[in-house]
């Protein structure tokens, strides 16, 4: 059986901030924008200090899970959720519950935007910021 | 599909604001530059005062915002504080996607406030907010710094301020946006500074809708791959815009010592191999752009009076920048260069208009035009950045008439001062770093904003030093012809960079995906109406092509293609005008 994989911020010290990455997650549901992105690029206090990348980091025991109340995310095998749309209620419990804030929120649809490390992104990055890699069991 | 339409609408005064459908503006303008100008138009009065609460501000966006990679730029409209006419700067940074995300088209910016303030605007309206405390911090990073902390959407947003030059009236004071990018040229700083207005965060989160996913993704990879892999963009990518360091050099055409000569064997020193090789410290992407052409110097700088204690800059650097604020001042001190830069990047003034002053200053000095009575002590020499820093000090702050003058621009302070022959501003904007030719200095001039990216002249230049035959009035064709497709390029908001990418074809091509059908021939007809809207704007506040003001200068120094004839750019000019006017009929 293949290992289960999951996205992996390899150095975010390369990382330029020009958010192709955040582009790509968006363009999975085939429209343009950033509303849909479960990955973010942000300075860390200040461009001219560099950038972090912070998306969903696939926990074992994931925090955002037990918290929410509708059983709208489910375990995702190799780590992480996976969100049951039609469940979810959008009461926001899960990006509360996140500490890294990997839990982002698409407003126009009230939901949660969360990574399922398909790895779309990855070849957009043109500076090997993230891989896809194996989950160790 | 939903598309751009909506506008926001801000009085300053009242401290209000409405937002409404404007589809047929995007419809027949597409964005950025095409509709900008035509908000200009609306909101406008003719002989506003550029200073004055009539003047509106203008920021636009176009249809492959969010969609596509490198439809990064936001176009700012606004009349002039420096040249008293049209003024238009664009700028990148993360400005277009967090206005697109916030789902406007445009916002237009009136009135003036009776107290500093800064505005928060997100997709469902506008919070005015006190800039009390803010207002004297002179330092544009240190603002930055303040609303990032004070505002939400973090790596969805943007935030465009000013620092020191905007608020005290610096006539081509910039607006800064994400630390390294400006809305540099023609004063757009001075505008926001004349509104009481420290800085502009916009955010939101709406999608962007495409036509037809399919075909998104596939034109979308088209694009990426050209734009990483291809030579179309390589200049860009390597060292930079500060590539051009040394060929300029070496074909004489780059300003250097207020064009006294134009051209340096110390050139080597402030290089972009040189900085590239030895200082760069980190690279930075506008959002969506695969090239992160911005570089950024790493300076080391020891505290004065205690040892093995440092701070550590980063000073971004371009190839302007290297020609203003160095070759243009005689600054070949590399680590000197960077100083001066970050004195200009931290008050918020453009490099460009600064260098060209302290040039004019510098040989107005020289000559005795102006003593240390009027410099406050201070004597301006060629390669001497320290009192540069100080000059530039003076410039923002201005404690005395000479450096309000100064302050007003090299056209003002030449006039007061004398000094005008070798004032080298062309109508009213200081002059860009390419002493190429004389097709370069008619791209100067008749150029919609007199910038050099309005045509890019320079270039036509450089191919004919590379042989190709082309007579001058076949030159004036191809400048009206390309300033014409930059409006489309502009209107997109595609970057400059990437006008090798976005051919024709390619702008068809995304077009359709952001659901606008257009032709070869439908481009090219309203990229020449934009641009006439441009020129009739200007022609109603007054300006005259006849009385375009030439500074002998650029007749004495010898250019890249050797002595340039007085007669031959004049007669240009009127070509141009004659081309552009039957065109219009």
């Amino acid at each position: 059986m293949p290992q289960k994989k999951r996205l992996e911020v390899v150095d975010s010290e390369r990382c330029v901030g020009c958010q192709l990455c955040m582009f790509a997650c968006n363009r999975r549901f085939g429209s343009g924008g950033l509303a849909k992105s479960a990955i973010r690029v942000r300075s860390t206090g200040g461009i001219e200090r560099g950038f972090v990348v912070i998306v969903c980091r696939a926990c074992q025991d994931p925090p955002c899970l037990k918290t929410c109340p509708v059983d709208a995310l489910r375990y995702r095998e190799g780590g992480g959720v996976v969100l049951d749309s039609s469940k979810c209620i959008g009461c926001g419990r899960c990006v509360d519950a996140c500490p890294i804030g990997a839990v982002l929120w698409d407003s126009e649809n009230n939901k949660p935007d969360i990574c399922v490390h398909c790895g779309y992104c990855v070849p957009y990055c043109p500076h090997e910021v993230l891989a896809l890699k194996e989950v160790s069991p | 599909m939903k598309q751009l339409s909506r506008i926001l609408t801000v009085d300053l005064s009242k401290r209000s604001f409405r937002i409404e459908d404007r589809s047929d503006l995007f419809y027949n303008y597409l964005g950025g530059s095409g509709v900008g100008i035509k908000l200009l138009e609306e909101n406008c009065p003719k002989g506003a005062d550029p200073l004055g609460p009539e003047n509106p501000i203008i920021f636009s966006i176009g249809p492959l915002v969010g969609l596509y990679p490198l439809a990064s730029k936001t176009v700012s409209m606004f009349k002039s504080p420096l040249t008293g006419n049209l003024g238009e700067s664009h700028a990148g940074g993360r400005s277009a996607i967090s206005i697109r995300s916030a789902d406007f088209g445009a916002i237009v910016i009136k009135g003036k406030s009776s107290s500093p303030i800064y505005l928060s605007i997100s997709g469902e309206g506008v919070r005015f907010k006190d800039a009390s405390a803010l207002w004297g911090i002179m330092n544009s990073i240190t603002t930055g710094r303040i609303v990032r902390e004070l505002e939400p959407g973090s790596g969805i947003r943007t935030i465009m301020r000013i620092g020191g030059a905007g608020e005290r009236l610096v006539r081509y004071a910039c607006v800064t946006t994400e630390t390294y990018r400006h809305f540099g040229r023609l004063g757009l700083g001075a505008v926001f500074g004349s509104k009481k207005l420290k800085a502009v965060c916009v955010h939101g989160n709406h999608s962007v809708d495409a036509a037809n996913p399919v075909d998104y993704r596939s034109t979308y990879d088209e694009i990426y791959q050209k734009a990483i892999a291809s030579p179309l963009m390589r200049k860009y990518h390597d060292y930079g815009t500060a590539a051009n360091v040394m060929p300029l050099s070496a074909m004489k055409g780059l300003p250097t010592k207020n064009l006294t000569v134009s051209g340096s064997e110390e050139a080597e020193n402030i290089s972009g191999e040189e900085l590239a090789e030895n200082h760069l410290g980190r690279r930075v992407a506008c959002a969506h752009c695969p090239v992160a052409c911005i570089h950024i110097a790493a300076l080391r700088v020891p505290y004065e009076k205690e040892r093995f204690f440092y701070k550590t800059l980063m000073i971004p650097y371009d190839y302007e920048l290297i020609y203003a604020l160095g070759s243009m001042v005689g600054v070949f001190d590399l680590e000197g260069m960077l100083k001066l830069i970050d004195e200009v990047e931290i008050f918020g003034i453009d490099a460009m208009s600064t260098g060209v002053v302290l040039a004019w200053a510098t040989e107005a000095q020289i000559r005795g035009l102006i003593t240390e009575e009027e410099t406050l002590g201070l004597r301006l020499n060629w390669g001497d950045y320290e009192t540069y820093i100080q000059a530039v000090r003076n410039i923002v702050t201005q404690p005395n008439k000479f450096y309000q003058y100064l302050a007003g621009g090299v056209e003002a302070a030449s006039r007061r001062y004398g000094g005008t022959e070798y004032a080298l501003a062309f109508g009213g904007n200081e002059m860009p770093g390419y002493h190429t030719g004389p097709v370069s200095l008619v791209s100067f001039l008749v150029g919609s904003r007199h910038s050099h990216l309005d045509a890019g002249g320079y270039g036509l230049d450089q191919s004919i030093l590379g042989g190709e035959e082309q007579p001058m009035n076949e030159s004036v064709k191809k400048l009206l012809k390309e300033e014409s497709w930059r409006q489309i390029l502009s209107s997109l908001v595609v970057c400059f960079f990437a006008r090798k990418i976005y051919d024709p074809e390619t702008v068809i091509k995304t077009l359709e995906v952001a659901g606008t059908s257009m032709t070869k021939e439908d481009l090219d007809r309203l990229g020449l109406q934009i641009l006439i809207l441009k020129n009739k704007f200007k022609a109603r506040e007054g300006f005259n092509p006849d009385e375009l003001r030439i500074p002998d200068r650029v007749f004495e120094t010898p250019s890249a293609r050797g002595q340039i004839e007085e007669k031959e750019v004049t007669n240009a000019i009127q070509e141009y005008y004659k081309l552009l006017y039957n065109l219009e009929n």
